[in-house]
């Protein structure tokens, strides 16, 4: 930190205290990092480098690679089930992206000085989050079902006649990403209460001896001074929902057995698909870096865009 | 203990106050308890329908009660799915690897915050810079070299690649780097090994942030579902995680049995966050505060 500032003075002892460090540390550092960067750089480092050179390659049938160039990204790009499946991972990111804006309300109302169960709330709100996406799939199926789901019958009581949710190419989707939303909500919750506990009391006692009122606190204290825990949950939601499979995959079925699935696919399924159901691999890798790009931007944008109201002391 | 602080100031606060945080606090427990009914509805849910009959969940008009109540749909889950397998595998892999990740992590983490090395900055940052790349982007070649190892299918070609993490070795680094130098440079001059000063000195320190990682990665491996689905095709070597999904593909079986199931297959998680979740919580929060 001091070599940064200071780069004569930092830069001196920052030497010598590495010399003394590798007279008093020698191979140990080694010992200590050999397993966890071995396997790193077998199992993570080098298949990145791997699947960059796939995405230019084909597979054969028999085996072997044979160099296309950027034939997998023309064909791809070329290909219709591309932009659906982005568009489908936008409308999920977007709706579950949702979960903040509502765990701010909890949290805040999670926060009431002197306020009996909290803890509980706290516990039940977050149960969605820990619990195994496959298994809450199964009872989501049920509620959703159009003959018999019990949202369509509630619906029903306000004379709306609800969709086949999981077998109508549109309501599928959002289907997905209301089981997406209502599992993030807990995470969110408990990150922001933390950040909540941050903000000095004394300034609720000064906006309410200056008469604000409850709104007017929350709109002028606790939204702005939450916001580096909101640009956090913003990034990590956006992030996951790039990469939603799980749940499309255990609320709406395979493609055998749902033909909407073709309508619904995110672009991780469509990875999915090409990888390890239609043996298109140099296909999957090219979608894979597609992904890649697609987090690598959305995460830069929300970072350009985080300067402009994230409030920083 | 809340009695005994509250109790006071409420006595010398004047009368007009406790009685407005009151009233508004019933609007905050109405609003939140609607909050929390919506959040627990799939819950109860699945646990009235798991001890219902077929014809019960599929009847149009919603039973919300079942009729009899089927505790025998939980026998079922054992004598027509494949369970205890899958419980099996997924119990070996979520423990071995807690176990390796804390092991490779809390050493690596250790390293890196505490000792000096050359390349040290260039080898973190290689591995730091996972966290910022999808999971697709190493799954083919992952899975290319679990096959050319022939160990598709198995436990060890299942757990292989999350023995190692670069989040749980970050999570380690932070809190190597909190701890004070004075016990380290101590012991040190008694003379131990840098391994000694880790294991006898500096572990004990971190048991929070262990705990954090442990309950971190063991939600992830249960509820994994991309690699399984993956690695392995016959479903008596699946995980629960990867099994209840091709379970709902297959429309023979019928609706309370796999719900059951899925109950059973989830429940071990909840139960460990309910029994935890102080830990749970506090983890995650300081985790998202950085």
């Amino acid at each position: 930190m001091s070599s940064v500032t200071s780069p004569p003075r930092g830069a001196a002892p920052a030497t010598t205290a590495r010399k003394r460090g590798l007279r008093r540390d020698g191979f140990w550092p080694w010992l200590f990092v050999a397993p966890l960067v071995g396997g790193v750089a077998v199992f993570f480092l080098w298949p990145i480098v791997q699947t960059a050179w796939f995405s230019l390659t084909e597979f054969g049938v028999f085996g072997g690679t044979t160099f296309t160039g950027l034939d997998n990204y023309q064909a791809l790009f070329q290909n219709g089930d591309l932009y659906k499946s982005i568009g489908n991972t936008l409308i999920y990111t977007v709706i579950t992206l949702f979960n903040v804006p509502i765990a701010v309300v909890v949290a805040s109302l999670l926060n009431t000085p002197g306020l009996r169960g909290a803890a509980v709330y706290r516990v039940l709100y977050f149960l969605p989050y820990v619990a195994m996406p496959t298994a809450v799939a199964m009872v989501w199926r049920i509620i959703f079902n159009g003959d018999f789901g019990v949202l369509n019958y509630v619906l029903g009581w306000f004379g709306i006649d609800g969709p086949y949710w999981i077998s109508t190419p549109g309501a599928a989707i959002v289907a997905v990403s209301i089981v997406g939303l209502w599992s993030l909500i807990g995470f969110s919750v408990i990150v922001l209460g933390a950040g909540l506990k941050q903000i000095p009391p004394d300034l609720y006692e000064a906006a309410e001896l200056d008469g604000a009122s409850r709104l007017r606190q929350f709109r002028s204290i606790t939204v702005p001074l939450l916001t580096p825990s909101i640009a956090f949950l913003s990034i990590v939601s956006v992030i996951q929902g790039f990469q939603m499979f799980d749940l499309l995959y255990a609320v709406l079925g395979t493609t055998n057995m749902n033909p909407t699935v073709f309508d619904s696919m995110s672009i991780v399924y469509l990875f999915y698909q090409a990888g390890f159901v239609t043996n298109e691999k140099g296909m999957a890798a090219a979608i894979a870096m597609v992904v890649l790009v697609l987090v690598a931007l959305a995460t830069v944008v929300q970072f350009r865009l985080q300067k402009k109201w994230v409030h920083l002391d | 203990m809340t009695d005994l602080i509250t109790a006071p100031t409420r006595a010398k606060a004047p009368r007009r106050r406790p009685v407005g945080p009151r009233r508004n606090n019933v609007w905050i427990h109405l609003v939140l308890s609607i909050g929390a009914v919506v959040m627990m509805f799939p819950f109860v849910w699945q646990i009235l329908m798991s001890l219902s009959t077929n014809a019960e969940v599929q009847s149009v008009t919603p039973h919300l009660w079942p009729e009899k109540i089927q505790w025998g749909n939980y026998a079922e889950v054992f004598r027509q799915l494949p369970f205890l397998d899958q419980l099996r595998t997924s119990v070996v892999i979520t423990v071995i690897r807690v176990l390796g990740q804390i092991a490779f992590c809390t050493l690596a983490g250790y390293a890196f915050a505490r000792m000096h090395f050359r390349g040290k900055n260039l080898v973190l940052g290689a591995v730091l810079s996972i966290l910022m790349v999808p999971s697709q982007v190493y799954l083919l070649p992952q899975y290319q070299i679990i096959k050319d190892l022939g160990l598709l299918g198995t436990m060890t070609g299942l757990l292989l690649p999350g023995l190692f993490s670069a989040f749980g070795t970050f999570l380690m680094r932070t809190a190597f780097l909190a701890l004070p130098s004075e016990l380290e440079e101590a012991a040190r001059l008694d003379g131990a090994n840098p391994f000694q000063v880790f294991w006898h000195v500096m572990l004990p320190l971190i048991r929070p942030s262990i705990s954090v990682l442990a309950i971190t990665s063991t939600l992830w491996s249960w509820n994994e579902l991309l690699w399984p689905l993956v690695v392995t095709t016959n479903s008596d070597d699946m995980p629960l995680s990867a099994g209840l999904a091709t379970l709902i593909n297959d429309r023979t079986v019928n609706y309370p049995i796999v719900l059951a199931a899925s109950l059973l297959a989830t429940a071990p998680v909840l139960i460990l966050f309910i029994v935890l979740q102080r830990r749970v919580i506090d983890g995650l929060a300081t985790s998202g505060l950085k």
